[in-house]
């Protein structure tokens, strides 16, 4: 499988200070699994984000060699939308506060 | 008899298998329906929670998005179950394929507690070597829908 190295995505360090609870983002994670399919998992990615097969791959490997990987962010509906459109593909998938 | 799944040039796909697959494939869908209907422990690995650490957020979320999450794999079940007998499916339909297969990999593998070594192979003696070969079978096939899916996917073609 090819291996294609974007350049990293910077996120701003949250302020700790001034920033309430709420308006942090949130994230959404997929956990490995060992059934699922390394190809499947990047359909998947592929699927239901839109992402390129270079980008879909590069978080699929993440997942498989790091144990997790953030796929997606944003509101909390947007994180639990996602979340539950990984879940109807069989991800094992959770989401949290950054 | 080649076996396999081919992306056509009208955008349908070739199914070729050989009929006693197809069977076990007509099969499996109602096994694992009433699995659900019986509520089996195993199924958790269907139903995974969104929080980590939240159960009363899990238990909203369940109660929000668990009926739709099992008639979305209800449906991938009974497409699979009426169409295991096709040798030319339509996008969506090999759509359920892959919804179907995941379902029916990810009961089996929980019950088989399948790790990432078991893909090295297992001994014919094994006590469970019958329903492992199954599994095995079920990822050669789901492997063969996701190469002739990526092709689509990879051309724009679908985003579901």
């Amino acid at each position: 499988m090819s291996q294609v190295v974007e350049a990293p995505v910077r996120r701003p360090e949250p302020s700790i200070e001034d920033e309430r609870l709420e308006d942090r983002p949130w994230v959404v994670i997929v956990w490995n699994d060992p059934i699922n399919l390394m190809s499947y998992v990047t359909l998947v990615l592929q699927q239901l984000f839109g992402y390129s097969r270079a980008k879909a791959t590069r978080l699929m490997l993440q997942v498989h060699n790091e144990g997790k990987a953030v796929v997606s962010s944003g509101t909390q509906e947007k994180a639990e939308l996602d979340v539950s459109r990984l879940h109807a593909h069989g991800l094992w998938a959770t989401m949290q506060q950054d | 008899m080649r076996r396999g799944i081919r992306r056509r040039r009208d955008g349908s796909y070739r199914v070729e298998l050989p009929a006693e697959e197809r069977d076990v494939l007509a099969a499996l869908p109602s096994q694992l329906r009433e699995a659900l209907d019986a509520g089996e422990p195993t199924l958790y690995r269907l139903f995974p929670p969104a929080h980590a650490d939240d159960d009363e957020a899990n238990e909203e979320y369940g109660r929000l998005v668990g009926p739709g999450l099992v008639e979305g794999k209800l449906l991938a079940l009974s497409e699979l179950e009426r169409t295991a007998h096709a040798t030319r499916l339509a996008e969506d339909e090999l759509g359920a394929w892959l919804g179907a297969l995941e379902s029916l990999r990810l009961v089996l593998g929980t019950q088989l507690d399948i790790t990432e070594e078991t893909y090295g192979g297992f001994d014919e003696g094994h006590p469970e070597a019958p329903r492992l070969a199954l599994y095995h079978w079920l990822s050669w096939l789901q492997e063969e829908v996701v190469q002739a899916l990526s092709g689509a996917v990879d051309q724009g073609g679908t985003v579901g």
